[in-house]
Order: structure tokens, then sequence, then C-alpha cells
């Protein structure tokens, strides 16, 4: 698993700027709260799908990143077609979906690092209430490398744990990711340091 | 706030989405799968103390607000907020602080069942306190409905709450990095003594 979801083509939801397309997933977001019935939301997938078909961007591309989503949305289906009935678990878990493909949308033709650039800017003007901009920069970019990684040692550190008998034991794995990502963490410190990124002084 | 502390804040956040990639863990009794991410919250609030794992936990929530499907079954967005379990998340903020704040004030006699009393107190009760409410009013349920739903999950969160009170304690031998209050030492804490 991995955060570079970026799968790059020439297209017009690729072209469209970062902040652009965050506030329209904001903006659908909450319209599809306010308004969630059959019609709109059979409506937002459709028109979600055809995003898609304009991103040039193939179902056998993108179905891998769907199966995770899958998981949950079946179950959830289930549930509340059991509770509720089927007509309010359709609902939900259309809301559910459409927000998640248009989510998954915005990963998909965005780049990390256009996506970051404008919440940087969004968050400039709370540099007057002492968050400074450049380590807000800074952490939102060292979280980003981070996940993967981290994604990637936990995978690692459970499977070194089976070989010795150890993977019902979650305290086993859990700490040494934590010793792990603590250690590295003092490693990065000191290669940010030695670059010179002063945290106490806007760069 | 030094580099190092910043780190910490960062991949403490990093750690909280790698564990929402966990697969749900499905236990037998309960039919909701439990998922790892509140796990992440009780280790951010007494391994990096208030005021780190409060940061580190905010740095979350911009991340997950800004659309990255980071929770638990790779939701996120706005959306989330809103939705029946928005409570849970934003409970996540004053847990971590009130797990790290606690922390840093029994550090020198931290044992595993004190750890655990913290964040089940931290973890489960002000996570509830928040959560519950959110639910209620969301989901148009009445509050007690609401509570007692949220019930099949508390088994699992005092799972999670011994399972990081332990790794807690052992990291508190292995990489000590809370300290304690009007402790005068600037540097590395010393060594605690058994």
């Amino acid at each position: 698993m991995s955060l570079g979801l970026y799968l790059h083509r020439v297209s017009p939801v690729h072209a469209v700027p970062a902040g652009a397309k965050m506030l329209a997933l904001l903006a659908a977001g909450t319209g599809l709260l306010l308004f969630p019935s059959l019609p709109v939301l059979s409506g937002a997938l459709v028109a979600t799908l055809g995003l898609y078909a304009l991103a040039r961007l193939r179902p056998r591309e993108v179905a891998p990143v769907f199966r995770l989503s899958a998981f949950v949305l079946v179950p959830l289906f289930a549930l509340h077609a059991l509770v509720s009935g089927w007509e309010p678990a359709l609902v939900a878990v259309l809301r559910l979906a459409v927000l998640m493909l248009l989510a998954t949308l915005v990963s998909l033709t965005t780049r990390a690092s256009d996506m970051l650039d404008a919440l940087e800017r969004a968050l400039r003007p709370l540099a007057r209430f002492g968050l400074n901009p450049a380590r807000l920069g800074l952490l939102l970019s060292l979280t980003l490398r981070f996940i993967p990684l981290l994604a990637t040692w936990l995978r690692e550190i459970q499977e070194a744990q089976r070989v010795r008998g150890l993977d019902r034991n979650p305290v086993a794995v859990l700490v040494p990711l934590l010793v792990k990502t603590l250690r590295t963490a003092d490693t990065l410190a000191d290669a940010i340091d030695a670059r010179c990124f002063d945290p106490e002084e806007p760069s | 706030m030094k580099t190092r502390d910043l780190v910490h804040v960062a991949l403490f956040a990093a750690l909280m989405a790698a564990l929402g990639l966990l697969p749900p863990l499905a236990l037998p009794f309960i039919p909701v799968p439990i998922t790892a991410q509140t796990l992440g919250v009780m280790l951010a609030g007494s391994i990096l103390g208030a005021r780190k794992g409060f940061l580190s936990l905010l740095l979350f929530h911009l991340l997950v607000a800004a659309g990255l499907p980071l929770l638990a079954g790779g939701n996120g967005g706005l959306g989330v907020y809103v939705g029946p379990t928005g409570g849970f998340f934003v409970g996540f903020l004053p847990a971590a602080f009130l797990i790290g704040w606690l922390t840093e004030r029994a550090w020198s006699r931290l044992s595993v069942p004190l750890a655990f009393a913290i964040n089940v107190l931290g973890g489960i009760c002000v996570l509830y306190a928040v959560g519950i409410p959110w639910l209620a009013v969301v989901a148009k349920l009445p509050l007690a409905k609401a509570a007692w739903g949220s019930l099949v999950f508390v088994p699992g969160d005092c799972v999670k709450a011994a399972l990081a009170a332990s790794a807690a304690v052992t990291l508190k031998r292995a990489w000590p990095l809370i300290q304690p209050p009007r402790s005068a030492s600037p540097a590395v804490p010393p060594p605690s003594s058994t």
C-alpha cells in the first residue's frame, strides 16, 4: 500500500488545480450530506464515473484501489439493510461509495506535492496565530512520506515475528515498530538540523 | 519545539495512518470489526505526552480533512466529521491529550495496570463522552440507545488499552521520551529506577 496513487494522464481532470479539486470535493461531500436521496446519489454516481472516464483512467488500473472499499461497503450495506431496510441501506452505502470514488479520483489525478502546496497556501492566513507555514509544510510532507514506509515496516515486523512464532502477540509487533520509528525520528531530526532547517524561524 | 519534536509529531501521525491500513480484526461474538486506530491514539498520548500527542493527532486530522483516505477502511474527507462516527474521530484529540497528561504525571511510577487505567480513562471514557452524543445527534437516536450501541466496542477497546499500556511500559524502558514535570534535566531523561 502506498499513497503514491497518482496516475499520469493528459486530461482535463488532471489539469484542474489541486486547490480547486479539493474545494470541489468538499462541496460535493457537503452536498451529498444535505441531499441524501436516491435520485441525487445515483446521478452523482453516474457523474463521478463520467469524471473517471474523462480522466482517462481504465477500470483495470483503478480496481486495486477499490478492493479495500468493497470490504467496508458490503458489510455496511448488509448491516443497514438488516436494521433499517434496503432503501436507507442503499442511500447510506451509495453516499459513502460516491464520496470514496470522488476522493480517490482527486488522489489519482493530483500529485501529492501539489495537494500539499494547496493545503499550505490555504493555511497561510493562520500564520498570524503562530502557525509557521514552513514547519507545517515539513510536518505534512514528513507524514505523507512515512505512511507507506511505516506500513512496510509493519508488514516486515509481522513477518519476522511470524518466523519466531510470535505473530499472535501484538506487543511483539508493536514495540519493535515503535522503537524503529523513534530511532528513525532521531536520525531524521539530525539530518534536518544538519541541513539548517531552523524550526524557530520561518525559512 | 525542537526539530526532533516536530519529527515525532509527524511520525506518529503517519503511525496512525499505518495502523488504519491494518485489516480490521474480527473478534468472535462482536458483530463490529475492531480497528487498530484507537490504539494509535493511546500510543501517541502515552509515548509522546500530552502536547506532542495532541499535535500529532491534529496533524492526522488535517490530512484526513484534506481528503486522504487514512481512516480505517479507507475513509476520509470532510464527510467523516458529519458522519455518525465523526464524534469518535474528533474525540481522538482530547483523548490523546488526557492520556498524555496523565502519563506525564504518573511517569516515574508507571506500571502496566496504571497505564491501562490511564488508557481506559482517556481512550474509552473521554472518547465515548464525545462520540456517543455526536452519534445520537447525527443518527437521530436517543442518547441511551446510542450509548448501548457503542458498548459493543468496549471489549475491543479494553484489549487495545491493555496492548497500549504494555507497549508503553516496555517502551519506557527501551526508549523513554516523556520527561516528568518539574524535571530539571533538559537533555535525555535518566533511565527509570525500577
